[in-house]
């Protein structure tokens, strides 16, 4: 048994069935909570991914408004309501988007790749805000969806869109898990270390972050789908700066080393700013800067560096 | 023709206020290699402590040319105690680093900044107009300008030859460019780098405080005013290259002078303008207009 | 043991309600929980959030007290005491959607009362409806809500931002004030584009042939107006529209001003009475302007708005403008209908069904005149309005207004079941002015 749950895929599928259960017995506004953390946590994941290749993005929101204005346009001019389908058009989209970016972006690095990608987000933000038939800066709204075939009633949409968004978040979170291990998501880990190494061995660099910033794509899509049907209304917001600055703040406060750190990381953030919110709501900026900075001053690794840590110490042990 | 000379005017003038701010943020950059997010709340710092400064100077009665001098002295206070504040007690901790955690740091800076000063100043706004119309208006063809507009431009001018020659022309300056180009060597060589940062970003926040304070007299200052500013001068040393000083003054004209043709031709392209401008730079030199290629290590 | 606990529960109830009745009322124990949500942070703080925050503080205390005047002059909410929960509405959409569920599930509050941002209030109304709980829109300007869909535990108690420019156009004719050409400066953002599109739809209909010369759409939080201002004095026009707010506005008057915009042409704000106090003699004079509704220095002379100007001003040494008339209209709203629901369910705390009803195509006195819910099968107000026209009084060292012009809710209103959007484009066919 213990065994079995050290694989990746056993321990991802056991974690889901866990959370599962778990919903059932969460009060609605803490299920929301991690249906949005689980949201953006697979977004952050994206940026995990291109973190392992050494660049952030701080311009997901382009992807993750990319994937929600999608499936929110399917849906209210499509009549394409089925949550599953949605969710996965909002990551094919998003990946399309990404497409044509994505030579022209494997060529950069560090804040130049940031800010690229940053400026590219602001380029669609303010596409959007011109955009009067899509409600401007107001955005629009969208009706709930179904799931296979079935009407969602209200007393269960949370918990619907919970578990969909624990199951969604868990296959990406195994697949991701899959591809760091794999030969390509390995090449990722030596081009941060030394890109030019990596060149001079053969291994193009260049189709390899190409490659990471589609799939990071996807995951964007992914979770603004997600996001959406979870909030039933979307803005242009979706792609402001501050929106993908979070996404940043999650992957780092996770860490690349852990994929589950990611929903972790993501969930407290969200904890920290609702309760703030309500409890400070004079002060709940800074109650959140002062977290992000005890943050980063104690966990300079992200919070996934503890327990890979605390795992490596116990094998080196026995 | 006029419409040439009215867009020329409006961009230069726009620019001038961008490169001040901008000018303190590409220096921070070049010595500290922080992107400073909350640049644009010491901005807003700058602004407020101007708006109390030239509230406080009017009740002693002074000349009324004395508002600007309460201007100079909110931004230099600003300088001389929250900068050093802020780096010996808060940047200093995460010195070396990578680029994008100190690019957080500052984020949860400026999201601290923005409370601190509301509980300080409060919602109201503030009012310190006095100084705008000190220097009467003056006619460009068909255009009458304000001339504190002008004035400045000149404080622009002034700021950016200051740095230059500061930089090329004074010991001290050349031990700075030193530290830019690499601080492992300067300290090798025994530069105090500690002090240099901290003398860097002191010189950094002085700017970033004086265009806050400058603009106090032609705004509301209130809350929200940080908001705006930081993104406009991360384009400019984008487009110019980060740590660059003739970037930054480049960087400002072309976004000053693009968003000024946007409006008087095309006002619907204002809002992305700029964004523009950065993409067009960026895919064709990457790494800005005036930043070298550097070496990659093998 | 458990049987011990239940037997000291139930004496403990018994208590309770023994102390109820000692008491004098039913339900002196019991507090209603409103959520209130504004900005107390951000570009909207200063001139909508915290003045409103501020109003509704003021007049829950009155509440509390009992010391409101009649009809409003119950105990708290028909005995019950108002317990206020703040909210900060800067953030985005997507965390005023999570905070209005925490409200709801986490805080129990009883309604929510909240919302200037239009986005927001998009966002949040089918949050409210899908959990079934009360919530009052009081601010926020987008006619879209109420006429892109049905709610039945939404309300605004404020009308939609239409009338504003409605009213402008309508008090420019009514005046005979020259208006062949007309530039626009209007934030680049929902707000902005709809208050354009009203006003020249409207001017399109009161003054056909008029042409748009300049039309400027400065971002969201520009600060610097410059050359926009030389892009308005260069293709000068007749009239000059804009519907900035907050320190846009300021800024924007601010640098308009030395630059003689205001002499040559004639500026008209749909919105922008909440800048008056701070501005003062900075403030040019003859701009025609509009409060969004009969408010502040518009508003009409009743017993009821003295005693809500002393209150406010007492407290915040200022007098109140358009946002805490706002919040106040729609607290007086949400005391009359708890209080009503109440006498219809035999004085139990109401639930979100019966507020709704008690709400629904009601209307009610408020310092700023007659609010009456019938757009929107009942869910949206419409009120009165006033425009009036600047003059520094140097001797009070304020600004005032003169000139001021009354419309009527429906003259400048559209009818039931019509969108506003189509209603100006027909010419406002049934208006009663």
């Amino acid at each position: 048994m213990k065994r079995l749950l050290a694989h990746p895929v056993w321990a991802g599928v056991a974690g889901m069935a866990l959370l599962l259960a778990l919903g059932a017995a969460l009060p609605r506004w803490l299920l929301f909570l991690c249906t949005m953390s689980a949201a953006n946590g697979i977004v952050s994941l994206g940026i995990v991914l291109l973190m392992r290749g050494g660049v952030v993005s701080f311009g997901q929101g382009l992807v993750f408004a990319g994937g929600g204005y999608a499936v929110a346009l399917m849906a209210n001019k499509l009549g394409v309501t089925d949550a599953l389908l949605l969710t996965f058009a909002g990551g094919v989209v998003a990946a399309l988007m990404a497409l044509p970016f994505a030579a022209l972006l494997a060529r950069y690095r560090g804040i130049f790749f940031s800010m690229l990608t940053l400026a590219l987000s602001m380029v669609l933000y303010g596409v959007l805000v011109k955009t009067e038939s899509l409600g401007g800066s107001d955005g629009f709204n969208m009706s709930r969806p179904t799931i296979l075939g079935m009407r969602i009633a209200d007393a269960w949409s949370g918990y619907v869109l919970y578990a969909l968004a624990v199951v969604v978040s868990g296959v990406l979170a195994i697949l991701a898990r899959i591809y760091f291990e794999s030969a390509r998501g390995l090449v990722s880990l030596a081009i941060r270390e030394n890109e030019l190494r990596v060149e001079y061995l053969g291994a193009s660099t260049s189709r390899v972050m190409a490659a990471n910033f589609v799939i990071a794509a996807f995951m964007g899509g992914v979770g603004g789908a997600l996001a959406i049907m979870a909030l039933g209304h979307i803005e242009p917001q979706f792609s402001y700066w501050t929106t993908s600055g979070e996404f940043v703040f999650v992957s780092i406060l996770a860490g690349h080393y852990s994929v589950f750190a990611v929903f972790v990381a993501s969930f407290i953030l969200e904890l920290v700013r609702s309760f703030s919110s309500a409890y400070f709501p004079n002060t709940w900026q800074m109650v959140l800067g002062i977290f992000l900075l005890i943050v980063i001053r104690f966990l300079p690794r992200g919070i996934g560096s503890v327990w890979v840590g605390w795992q490596a110490r116990k094998e080196g042990r026995s | 023709m006029s419409t040439l000379v009215t867009i020329l005017v409006d961009g230069v003038s726009y620019a001038s206020w961008l490169f001040i701010v901008a000018l303190g943020l590409t220096l921070v950059f070049g010595v500290l290699k922080i992107l400073n997010i909350a640049h644009g709340s010491f901005y807003a710092v700058g602004a407020y402590v101007a708006a109390s400064f030239v509230n406080w100077f009017a009740g002693w009665q002074l000349p009324p040319w004395m508002s600007i001098i309460a201007l100079l002295c909110a931004a230099l206070a600003v300088a001389a105690l929250l900068a050093p504040l802020v780096e010996r007690g808060l940047l200093r901790v995460f010195y070396g680093r990578d680029e994008v955690l100190l690019v957080l740091v500052t984020y949860a800076l400026f999201l601290i900044l923005e409370d601190v000063t509301k509980l300080i100043w409060g919602a109201n706004p503030y009012f310190v107009s006095a100084p705008y119309s000190l220097f009467g208006n003056v006619a460009v063809g068909a255009q009458t300008y304000v001339g504190y507009d002008f004035m400045l431009i000149g404080v622009a001018v002034f700021c950016g030859v200051g740095v230059w020659w500061g930089l090329n022309r004074t010991r001290i300056g050349k031990v700075v460019l030193a530290v830019i180009h690499s601080a492992e060597v300067a300290s090798s060589m025994g530069v105090n780098i500690s002090r240099v940062y901290t003398f860097a970003f002191m010189f950094g926040i002085l700017l970033a405080a004086l265009g806050g304070a400058l603009t106090a007299p032609m705004i509301s200052v209130q809350p929200g005013v940080s908001v705006g500013v930081v993104i406009v001068s991360f384009a400019v040393v984008i487009i110019g290259g980060l740590g660059s000083i003739q970037g930054a003054a480049i960087g400002a004209l072309i976004v000053g002078l693009a968003r000024a043709l946007a409006v008087h031709t095309w006002p619907p392209a204002e809002l992305f303008s700029i964004y523009v401008a950065m993409a067009i730079v960026l895919v064709f030199r990457p790494e800005g207009l005036f930043q070298q290629v550097q070496a990659r290590k093998i | 043991m458990k049987q011990t606990s239940r037997a000291l529960r139930r004496t403990a109830t018994v208590l309770a309600l023994g102390a109820c009745f000692a008491s004098g009322g039913a339900l002196a124990q019991e507090t209603f929980k409103v959520g209130i949500v504004s900005f107390l942070s951000g570009p909207a703080a200063e001139s909508f959030g915290v003045p409103a925050v501020n109003g509704a503080k003021v007049v829950i205390e009155a509440f509390n007290k009992g010391a409101a005047p009649a009809p409003y002059n119950k105990v708290g909410f028909a005995g019950m005491k108002i317990e206020p929960v703040y909210v900060d509405e800067n953030g985005g959409a997507t965390k005023q959607v999570q905070e209005l569920r925490n409200l709801y599930d986490r805080e129990k509050v009883d309604a929510v009362v909240g919302y200037v941002g239009s986005g927001d209030c998009l966002a949040v109304a089918p949050v409210a409806e899908e959990m079934k709980k009360f919530l009052i829109l009081y601010d926020c300007g987008t006619p879209r809500i109420f006429e892109d869909k049905q709610y039945s535990y939404v309300f605004r108690t404020a009308a939609h931002a239409a009338m504003d420019n409605i009213s402008l156009a309508r008090y420019l004719k009514a005046r005979n004030i020259k208006a062949g050409s007309i530039n626009y400066i209007n934030q680049d953002y929902a707000w902005g584009h709809d208050s354009r599109k009203d006003f020249q739809a409207a001017m399109g209909n009161l003054y056909p042939g008029s042409k748009t010369e300049a039309d400027l759409l400065p971002k969201f939080g520009a600060g610097q107006y410059g050359t926009e201002i030389s892009a308005l004095l260069s293709k000068t026009a007749d009239v000059t529209h804009s519907s900035l707010w907050g320190g846009d506005l300021q800024a924007f008057i601010l640098q308009a001003g030395p630059r003689d915009l205001f002499k040559k042409t004639q500026v008209v704000f749909s919105a922008a009475d909440h800048v008056l106090p701070g501005l003062g003699d900075k403030m040019p004079d003859g701009v025609i302007l509009g409060a969004r509704g009969a408010y502040g220095l518009m508003s009409p002379k009743s017993a009821l708005n003295d005693w809500w100007w002393k209150t406010y001003e007492t407290a915040n040494k200022i007098y109140p403008v358009q946002a805490p008339y706002r919040m106040v209209q729609a607290l007086l709203g949400l005391k009359l209908a708890v209080e009503k629901a109440m006498a219809a369910n035999g004085g139990k705390k109401p639930t979100a069904e019966q507020l709704a009803a008690a709400l629904r195509n009601s209307e009610w006195d408020s310092p700023a005149g007659k609010i009456r819910m019938v757009l929107g099968g009942g869910h949206q107000a419409i009120q009165e309005t006033a425009i009036g026209r600047t003059k520094y009084d140097a001797a009070k060292k304020m600004v005032m207004l003169e000139d001021i012009q009354r419309f009527p809710a429906e003259c400048v209103n559209p009818p039931a079941n019509v969108k506003s959007e189509d209603w100006i484009k027909a010419g406002m066919p049934g208006a009663k002015c």
